[in-house]
Formats: C-alpha cells, structure tokens, sequence
C-alpha cells in the first residue's frame, strides 16, 4: 500500500483477476477513485491505467501486470429513470443484474444481454457486448444513446453519435482503453411479462442446426444452440437449439433464486475427456421429444451459468481459454464442420460450446466484434502447450475463413490475429487514451 | 417497518441495507459525512422505489452537534420507526500502539459517537413505546486480539453497552440489535488482503433487514461467525495468549 501525489492510494491489485483464471496478473495495483467525479490526472505518473469491472472478461483484456487498474464495480448508483420511455442513466459500475433486479417488475428489460448478468454498464460497452438477440437487434453499443468519458488529460466528454461521436464509436467495444466511463444512458425495452415463450428443439448434426437457425430465427427474438462438441461422425454437431420470445404470460409462482457458490478451485483431473464426454452425452439427451415448449422465466433463460457462483473455479488452478470467433456467411457450414472435427479429434473439448448466427445490424464500435455471420463459442481447460497449439491451428481455420476471434475472450491470440480481425484498428488508434493499456492490448501490439 | 433513519449511510454495509429497504417501498433519512455521495445514493434509493429519500451530513467525531442533527430528522422526516447506526473506521493498529491521538479518534468514531447518538435515540424510541434500534458493531468485539484490540475494545464496548440498554427498553416495546458482521470488502477493508471469509456487503445486508424486523438480539453474520466467534472465545487464555491473533 502506498500513496501518491493525488492522496489517492495504491492497493495490492493481485485480486482483480480475469474470469478464466489464466494468466494471472503479476505486480498489479489498484487505486479507487472516490467518486466519479474524481480526477485521472496525475494519478497515472509512469504507469498505464485500466477500468476494472466485475472481472468477466476471461482473458487478458482487464488485467495490467506492472501497471494499475481502476476497480469501479463500487460506483454502482442509478442517475435517473424515465419510466415513459425506458431511458436509464447510472454510472458505469453498476450490473446488469442490478438493472433486472429493479427494473423487471416495473416491465423492462435490457436490449441486448449475454450470458450472465454480472457485468458492469462500462464493461458491456468497452467489449460491445452481444446476447441471444443479436440477429434482431445488434450489440449492446447499438442501444446506448450517450455515455461520459474522462480521459487522462483530464478532459470529460460527454460522447454520443452527435457529439464526440469518434471517441463515442471508438468507445464501443474499445476495451476499456479510450478512457473511463463514468456513467452511461441507454434505452430498456418494455417487457408485459418476466417469462419467455420458449422452443428448445433437437438438432441431430450441423446441417439441421443450419435449417432450424434459418427458419426460426425469423419469427423468435433470442436464439442460441448448445452443440456437444464430443461427437464425432455422424452426430458432429448434434446439440439442442434454444429459442424464445418474451410472452404475455406470466406464472404467479416464480422459481427460486439459486445460486450455489462453487467453493474451491477442483482438481485439475475431474474435466478429464471421458467426463466431458458423459456430460455431454446425457445432456443432449436430456430432452427426448424433438421439440419441448414452455413458459420460461428470464433467469434460468438467459443466465443458466449465474446459478452457480464462480462456476469459473471448476478448472482448477490453472484456469482456462475461452475461444470465439465469427465467420461470415458463405462456406461457413464446412468451415463450423471441420472446427468441430478438428475439436471432437484433440478430445480436449468441453462444456460448453455455443453456436448463434449473428444478424445485419451493424455496430457503432469500431473495433466491436460481432458481424453477420456464425459465431462459435468455447471453452478448453487450460492444459498448456497442446491447448494452445490446438487453438492456433483454429485461428488458422478462422483465419481462411475471413473470421476475427473475440479479444473479451481471447489471452492468446497473436499481433496478426488481433490485427486480421479488427479492420479498423488504425481509426482506433487515433483515439486511444494515451495512458490507458492493458496486458492483452501490449500482449497484441508489441510489435509497433 | 416504513420509515427508516439510516447513519454512516455511505457505508457499503448501510447503503446495501438502504437498496432493500427502498426497494420494499419504505422512507429513509440518510446521514454521512460525504454530503455529496449521499445525495447520489439517495437518488439511487428512489429509483429503486423507496418513499423518501432525505439527506445531510455530520461529522462523527464532532459528539456536541450529535443532538442537534437528530432534532433536524425530526422536523424534516417526522417520527421514524428504526434506527440503523452503521458509521465506523477501522484504524491502523500498529500506528495506535504509537500514538494516542489515533486511538482516541478511533474510540470516538466508532465508539462515542454511536453511543452519543443512541442516548437521544433511547429516549426518544421508550416515549414512542416502540421502534427498533440496530447497530453493526463486530465480532472484534468479542475478544480482545493483538492484530484488532482497539477497533475490538470500541466495538466491545458498544455491544456491551447494546446489551444494558436492550435490558432497559425491552418493557417499553423497543427492540435493540447489535449486528456483528465478520469480514465484509467493503471501503473500510480494501487495504487488507481479502481471504477466502471476505463476503461482499450484499449477501448480508437481507440478514441485518430480517434481524431488524423481528427484532432480534445478536447477530453474526454470515452466521457462520457465530460458531467461529463461540469458539475463539472458548480459547483458555495460556492457550489464546500463545496465538498471533
């Protein structure tokens, strides 16, 4: 613990880690700002700054070995609430669960959400957030209407598509780096009802996954599949595609609140691949009939992970990759079949593989990730050398394919890669914050 | 429950406390030194859905004016049902043992000051013939340890003099709750290392809302400090003293 010139104090920072526990920052500090009203300059002296939110990034993208973050999970205060047209102002360290826990039972809901809601506003802008909706109503970035920034000269900006609307699209899905959110306005949509409409329909291998997708994501506002990336031959690609609407119906009786804390980090033998396999197996058979309707409510709709808290500590000391990318439409069927062969092949898969198409509409951000076509989400325990060897020959297949790969999820990924996949990097760099980086951002731009 | 006084309101214990309060539709009248961040908060608390939201600042070490700001909530908020007194710091052993000066600040803060507080609020809860007066105190009250002994001792001291004042108020319908929570991250804690025992101040602010409510005596939370606590001060003294506490 020390201070420094602003008063302000350095804390040991090790804590703030990344969701998949890998890599773990070394010699990070932490400064908590008092307020939001609190001044950047000075703080920085030699070292670059980062935002930290709640830490669901899995990879090196909010961490700052050698340097500092700013944890701002604490500045979680709602500003105002215009309950005619769903417009919510709140500063940037407040959740998307704080957001559902008010706002639901008065009937709104967020625009876009992805797969847990323990994420900060400020956090859902800098990695432009995508959820179940995308192919009817794009990214996060697209429902935010203006947001303030300060930057480290001390400026404060209040930024949306009329004013400052450069640092407002480089801002969006910027990784944190173009300076801190303060606080954020974006549109709630109005909602009759906390239960969903929902299909969870049976695909037996990638082609009817392709079919199913086509036909319903037409006609059903969130969709996303489940693939068992253990099967091989005939059953590549075999999963559960889950779609839903938000219905006028509701169930006086809501489900319980769970939420189990998962304790200690496991032994790293327990995901070994005859146990992925079983799960896998038993839970594409969970469901017999081909399709299942029901009345479903939001959380265990949107957030089945969040149940169970730091879920994360199941791969044990060594943590684990998520892997992400999007290819576009076009040969993307044989690109998604010769991924899953290859993954089914290195039995080194795992729980979750989540398949979705991505829609048209296109982001504000420029260096945001999503873009019309199929994105594949994964997740391999870290077992060091052949994991990364294995991704690298994905990133090759992806790159072919004229894909990117999700820096939110990424702590691998090569300077090329990184480069391939955001083509407006150099836009970017023309408003990045000086004093802002971050292990990933030095991690992928060492070589300039 | 409808109406509530909440001091130390910035605390991250007392403003997870308020956010459930207010989302049950109740009004509170907040008081904290940073004038600014509680207008924040407050603002928060009636977009969450509480009645009122009434603000102002005091400063805990200055004990005279601790009256004058109680006789304010009354004229500006009218009579109230509950109390939760929720003000403290957490002072740097190693420096007390070294200087006096921030012990007494210590003891003022976290000691004097509620009790200053409680004085007036204990008169005015018995002519009411009701209402619930909760204080988060600590389980470094329980037993006195090298690491803690003087936030411990304040703490102590407060639980203590909790416990005769419950005995005083019981007959005229005043229930009085001495909170002691364990490890919580909150501002107050940051500069420690947070094991695996830290929790964050929302898993126990339902706990301290339903001890208000009922009225209870003593409680630890998360509960499992009870049985820590049960056990620490079962220590024989040749054994505890032997230990680095």
């Amino acid at each position: 613990m020390r201070k420094d010139c602003t008063g302000l104090t350095d804390y040991l920072g090790t804590q703030f880690l990344p969701w998949g526990r890998h890599p773990r920052p070394t010699n990070q500090r932490a400064v908590f700002l008092p307020s939001i009203s609190s001044s950047l300059t000075g703080l920085h002296g030699q070292s670059y700054m980062l935002p930290y939110g709640l830490g669901r990034s899995y990879g090196d993208s909010c961490i700052n070995s050698d340097h500092i973050v700013l944890p701002f999970s604490d500045h979680n205060h709602l500003i105002s609430f215009d309950s005619n047209t769903g417009l919510l102002r709140a500063e940037a360290g407040v959740s998307l669960g704080t957001i559902l826990e008010v706002f639901v039972p008065q009937g709104w809901f967020l625009p876009v959400s992805p797969g847990t809601k323990f994420v900060t506003l400020g956090g859902a802008i800098a990695n432009d957030i995508h959820g179940k909706n995308h192919h009817r109503a794009g990214t996060f970035g697209c429902h935010v209407s203006q947001f303030e920034l300060i930057r480290s000269s001390g400026e404060r900006l209040i930024c949306s598509k009329d004013s400052n609307s450069e640092l407002f699209c480089a801002t969006i899905g910027g990784l944190g780096l173009t300076g801190l959110i303060t606080w954020v306005e974006l549109k709630l949509i109005p909602i009759r009802s906390p239960y969903l409409d929902t299909a969870t329909i049976k695909f037996r291998n990638l082609d009817e996954f392709f079919d199913i997708s086509a036909e319903l994501d037409s006609s059903m506002d969130y969709s996303v599949s489940w693939v068992d990336c253990t099967a091989e031959g005939d059953n590549l690609g075999r999963g559960l595609f889950m779609a839903g609407n938000f219905s006028e119906r509701t169930k006086t009786k809501h489900p319980p609140k769970l939420s189990i804390p998962f304790p200690c980090e496991a032994p790293s033998w327990l995901l070994n691949s005859l146990f992925m396999r079983s799960f896998n197996t038993i839970y594409y058979n969970k469901q017999r009939q081909r399709r299942v309707d029901a009345l479903t409510h939001y959380e265990p709709f949107f957030y089945p992970l969040d149940a169970v808290l730091n879920w994360n500590r199941m791969y044990g000391k060594r943590g684990f990759f998520q892997y992400q990318f999007v290819i576009p439409f076009g040969n993307d069927r044989s690109v998604i079949k010769d991924i899953f062969a290859r993954i089914a092949k290195s039995k080194r898969a795992s729980f979750l593989a989540v398949l979705k198409t991505f829609g048209n509409i296109s982001s504000p951000g420029l260096l945001s990730f999503p873009k019309e076509g199929v994105t594949l989400a994964l997740d391999f325990p870290n077992q060091g050398t052949p994991t990364l060897q294995l991704l690298s020959e994905l990133d090759a297949v992806v790159r072919d394919a004229g894909g990117s790969i999700y820096p939110a999820k990424d702590a691998r990924m090569s300077p090329e890669m990184f480069k391939l996949s955001h083509p407006r990097l150099d836009e970017f760099l023309r408003w990045k914050d000086p004093q802002f980086s971050s292990s990933l951002w030095r991690r992928v731009m060492e070589s300039q | 429950m409808k109406k509530i006084l909440i001091i130390g309101a910035n605390s991250g214990i007392a403003t997870a406390v308020a956010r459930i309060f207010a989302k049950q539709g109740c009004a509170l009248y907040l008081l904290g030194r940073n004038g600014e961040k509680l207008q924040t908060l407050a603002n928060d608390l009636l977009i969450r859905g509480a009645a009122q939201a009434l603000t102002n600042s005091f400063e805990a070490t200055n004990l005279d004016t601790h009256s004058e700001v109680l006789e304010r909530v009354l004229v500006e908020f009218g009579d109230f049902d509950a109390a939760l007194l929720a003000h403290g710091s957490l002072p740097e052993q190693s420096e007390c043992q070294n200087d006096f000066e921030l012990t007494h600040t210590a003891y003022t803060t976290n000691m004097l000051s509620p009790i200053a507080f409680l004085t007036w609020l204990a008169n005015y809860f018995e002519a009411q013939k009701a209402g619930n007066l909760a204080v988060i105190t600590s389980v470094a009250g329980d037993r006195g340890r090298q690491s803690n002994y003087i936030y411990g001792s304040a703490k102590g001291a407060l639980s203590i003099f909790l416990q005769g004042l419950r005995n005083r108020l019981l007959v005229h319908g005043v229930t009085v709750t001495d909170i002691r929570p364990g490890f919580i991250s909150t501002a107050m804690t940051k500069h420690l290392v947070q094991g695996p025992l830290f929790v964050r101040p929302e898993s126990i602010a339902g706990g301290i809302v339903k001890a208000m409510k009922r009225g209870a005596s003593t409680v630890y939370l998360p509960k499992f400090w009870r049985l820590i606590m049960l056990i620490i001060k079962l220590l024989p003294e040749f054994i505890f003293n032997r230990l680095k506490l």
